[in-house]
């Protein structure tokens, strides 16, 4: 067992980890943080979509050792302290999902995007999403719901 | 009439629980002390068990319980054939039918336990493809044979009119053959059960069931609460110092599930979750990894299906035969129900005087297949709809004035003899070539689906 | 060279079972503050049964959807639904609230009728409140009648409801039986581009109409549809258990190996509603979660055979098969 420290959400945790164990199974068994969801545990799915310092990772693929003294974000942190963020009211008033379960990694995704490209076109949106897999396959209602969200945001609408 | 809420758009009820992340599913269940479960399952497509030893994995460090078919009160299941066994115990029908779990504290040791278990199977012949299988000198899937029996027929049959008078009236006789492969369900949440012994002797079951109900009846059955097996139970029960289980002490808490399509319907993980916390007096989840959810859970069934069409010239259907082939894999399952409900429909949506449907349920040693968005008329619609451009094909025949053409109408039958209301696919075709600004003829676009005239 | 075609389907799909035998019962419960509680054992899955049920008893009661509760999770206290599956929910779980909220909605109006001065009958549930039809202006808030109720005439204010269809057994010589609650309809129209080279097919343009019956939530209805025609046209073209079938070999053990549609396989994508009531139908709502995933795979086949004259009656349609069919083509035409 080895000592690990990370911010999650803007709370620092300290765990004691296997060191082969991954990030997601430390953030969902251990610190409960359930947002990030387990889809296949081999990278293919995206469900367990998290920020890295501001980077868009795979919990799953990530061995929590090697992002030590990392800042984490997941869904439950992407809104802050100001309420929903733009994103998680854009998919909420798109109806942009049916199960919920790809949900919380998509907006980490979108938010990856939006980041990087405030003003993303609709094939950047598909191409930034396309590692998150959707078998409900609400995926118009997604990248409707980025679109407005990217609006709104790049209009200054503020943000979170 | 105006409504408030009917036909408005509402946001969706749990969909701020979606967006933040707080919408709870059952592996988002966290209960002290829960075991990990993980099963030990047949390497091979069949064969015999001929010795099943878990004493080293009963041994291991961390490991709190291993079950085999000895521990499974009532042994058989199944929706409307009792053909499968929770835990086999002599015959295995395909690779991944599960023999043995483990609860250990972690996985990691669920997992070497598993190695440590002694299994000694003798192979034998399997079958895979279904057109082998129904020869008669094929190697069995089960003993009762490979062909399961719709009454005294190897077949379901549904006719309706006289299918030798309508061959008899047409131009043109149009045969083909059409296949429709299998597909996993794949919903991004795989199977997870959680289940808790609790204080009051009973058991929780945290499900990811599409039916909670559906499953309640066959998992109180495999615990042994139904009828004489409760005292069998209860001697069991000792063993987890858990007191009486009787009737009805299983809850089911489920509802939110991650995607299903279908192939949620089946016990897949509850049975063994269950009697694995019952055996060990402690919470016990068992989540399906997905190579598991890949590899062993059930699927949608490949299909055959040929059609026989005896056609005018002018492009009426005036005979339908059809005949599908189901290949079910192992077990029944949902099978038996599945080809009726295939049976009904796979002719179409259109007015067919003259049709016939035989359609055969066909064991093989694969994964047993189950539900699926669709059941069994996704593959007819499939079928359905290449025949008849195929037909318009041949006829030279546009394809929309073809199903133009044959459309059902309301007092139509379907093959069922059922004679239907609400009836709007003409309709439907009519919008779409509106939609698409697609010519349609004139005397296309003024039909309407009211009753043909006699 | 890239060539362009166009592939017609339609279907139907029964709501309900095949062979009935299945229904729901629901629980209303109303609150000393005017606010129900909806408890019903239907799991929600994506399907939107948790939105359009409550839907349906705010629209009985007259309160708002946002006032209405949806409780479904577990079988100690939410009544039996046979299951979310066969296209059942909004029709027969929907068809129990209506009944359970009506049957809740009555004992409201039996509450509030004296002091109304009017019998139960000459009531309504109306932005809500209880009053009197055609004289608006005598009205109650229903909180204030659930109160009384509750408080004063010790009433529990609670209306159940169950529907169901009977079994219908397939008659072993012809087959004949009853197997539907009602029918749900559609066409649809998609075109394909498919790569003569590669044999890649890239569906680019999908048009559906669907009969629903009566869409209780448009939105989430065509959210319905769209992902049933993703899902169909990802069977067309992508998705295969036994790439060697019959053989179980080389079966795919990730989502890496077994392809699902993902954004960047989705079309142009256009759905159009249109509402053929269902005489018994809630609403005249009809079940259309299963039957959207149909249509798509046999209209991506016709429309390949119009791209480039092939029929390729095995799917998925891959870029192998493709390439096959148009190569046995070529030999045929020499
Ligand atoms: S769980 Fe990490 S990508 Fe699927
Ligand atoms: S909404 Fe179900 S997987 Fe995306």
């Amino acid at each position: 067992m080895v000592l690990l420290e990370i911010s999650v959400n803007g709370k620092g945790c300290r765990v004691l980890v296997d060191a082969t164990t991954s990030l997601l199974t430390v953030l969902r068994e251990q610190l409960h943080i359930t947002g990030p969801k387990i889809g296949c545990e081999t990278g293919d799915c995206g469900a367990c979509s998290v920020l890295i310092d501001g980077k868009l990772r795979r919990a799953c693929l990530t061995n929590a050792m090697s992002v030590n003294g990392s800042e984490i974000t997941t869904v439950e942190g992407i809104g802050g302290s100001g309420g929903l963020h733009a994103l998680q009211k854009s998919f909420y008033e798109h109806h942009a999902s049916q199960c919920g379960y790809c949900t919380p990694g998509m907006i980490v995704a979108s938010k990856a995007l939006l980041d990087n490209n405030p003003t993303p076109t609709e094939l950047e949106i598909k191409e930034a999403l396309s590692g998150n897999l959707c078998r409900c396959a609400s995926y118009v209602n997604i990248i409707k719901a980025v679109k407005s969200a990217a609006l709104k945001t790049s209009n200054g609408g503020g943000e979170p | 009439m105006t409504f408030k809420s009917i036909g408005k758009s509402k946001p969706r009820y749990n969909g701020l629980d979606h967006v933040t992340g707080q919408a709870q599913y059952v592996d988002d269940i966290f209960i002290p002390g829960t075991l990990a479960v993980k099963a030990l399952r047949s390497p091979v497509h069949k064969g015999i068990i001929r010795k099943l030893d878990t004493s080293r994995a009963e041994k291991f460090p961390g490991v709190k319980g291993v079950i085999t078919a000895a521990d499974v009160p009532c042994n058989t299941y199944g929706y409307l054939t009792l053909d499968q066994a929770v835990l086999a115990d002599k015959a295995v029908r395909y690779m991944g039918e599960p023999i043995a779990a483990v609860a250990a504290d972690n996985l990691e040791a669920a997992n070497e336990a598993l190695d440590l278990i002694t299994l000694e199977i003798e192979q034998e012949t399997p079958v895979f493809d279904p057109l082998e299988a129904m020869k008669p000198d094929a190697p069995k899937v089960r003993p009762e044979g490979n062909v399961l029996m719709v009454g005294n027929r190897p077949y379901r049959l549904v006719f309706n009119g006289d299918i030798e008078k309508g061959f008899a009236q047409a131009d043109e006789i149009i045969e083909n053959t059409f296949f429709f492969p299998s597909q996993e369900h794949a919903p991004i949440e795989t199977q997870v059960s959680l289940a808790v012994p609790e204080k009051d002797s009973r058991l929780t079951i945290y499900t990811v069931t599409q039916g909670m109900y559906f499953l309640l009846r066959q998992l109180q059955r495999i615990l042994g609460q139904g009828d004489d097996l409760t005292n069998r139970w209860s001697e069991r029960m000792q063993y987890a110092s858990r007191g009486h289980l009787g009737f009805c002490d299983i809850k089911y808490v489920g509802g939110n599930v991650g995607g299903a399509f279908g192939g949620k319907t089946e016990l897949h993980a509850d049975a063994i979750a269950a009697l694995m916390a019952l055996k060990t007096g402690r919470p016990c989840k068992w989540r399906w990894t997905r190579e598991e959810e890949m590899l062993y859970s059930a699927r949608h069934s490949p299909w055959r299906m040929t059609f026989k069409d005896g056609v005018t010239k002018d492009g009426r259907i005036v005979a339908r035969k059809v005949f599908s082939i189901h290949d079910a894999g192992a077990y029944t399952g949902l099978s038996s129900y599945v080809v009726d409900k295939h049976a009904f429909y796979v002719a179409g949506p259109y007015y067919l005087p003259n049709v016939e449907v035989k359609c055969a349920v066909v064991y093989t040693n694969k994964v047993p297949t189950g539900a699926i968005r669709g059941f069994g008329v996704t593959p007819g619609t499939y079928a359905c709809e290449i025949q008849m451009n195929m037909i318009a094909e041949k006829l030279r025949i546009d394809p929309w004035e073809i199903r133009f053409i044959n459309a059902i109408r309301n007092g139509d039958q379907l093959a069922t003899r059922t004679k239907l209301e609400s009836v709007y696919l003409i309709e439907t075709m009519q919008k779409l070539a509106e939609a698409l600004n697609h010519p349609i003829d004139k005397k296309y676009a003024s039909l309407t689906s009211a009753p043909r005239e006699a | 060279m890239k060539k362009r075609g166009k592939g017609l389907a339609v279907a139907f799909y029964p709501t309900g079972m095949g062979g009935g035998g299945d229904f729901t019962n629901a629980i209303v419960k109303i609150k000393p503050d005017g606010t129900a509680d909806l408890i019903i054992g239907t799991v929600e899955l994506g399907q939107g049964a948790c939105t359009v049920l409550p839907q349906m008893a705010a629209e009985i009661l007259g309160i708002e959807y946002e006032q209405v509760k949806f409780i479904n999770d577990n079988t100690d206290s939410c009544p039996i639904c046979f299951g979310s599956f066969a296209s059942r929910v909004t029709y027969f779980a929907g068809n129990a609230v209506i009944k359970a909220a009506t049957n809740a909605r009555q004992k409201l109006f039996e509450i509030a009728a004296p002091d109304l001065g009017a019998a139960p009958e000459d009531l309504e549930a109306v932005d809500g409140t209880i009053r009197v039809k055609n004289s608006p202006e005598k009205a109650l808030p229903i909180g204030q009648v659930a109160t009384k109720g509750l408080y004063e005439k010790h009433e529990f204010v609670v209306g159940t409801g169950s529907f169901g269809r009977p079994r219908s057994f397939p008659d072993p010589e012809t087959g004949a039986c009853d197997p539907l609650a009602t029918l749900a309809w559609a066409s649809v129209q998609i075109e394909v581009e498919v790569d003569t080279e590669t044999g890649v097919v890239t569906v680019i343009d999908s048009r559906s109409v669907y009969d629903v019956g009566k869409a209780i939530n448009p939105e989430m209805a065509k959210l319905q549809v769209e992902g049933g025609a993703i899902m169909g046209m990802s069977w067309a073209t992508l998705e295969n258990l036994y790439p060697f079938y019959p053989s179980p070999k080389f079966q795919p053990r990730s989502l890496g190996q077994y392809m699902i549609a993902t954004t960047m396989d989705i079309p142009h994508i256009e759905t159009t509603m249109v509402e053929c009531p269902s005489p018994v139908g809630p609403w005249g709502a009809k079940g259309i979660g299963e039957m959207t995933a149909n249509p798509p795979s046999p209209a991506v086949v016709n429309a390949v055979h119009d791209a480039i004259g092939v029929w390729i009656t095995d799917i998925p349609i891959t870029p192998e098969k493709v390439l096959r069919a148009l190569e046995e083509k070529e030999k045929a035409g020499n």
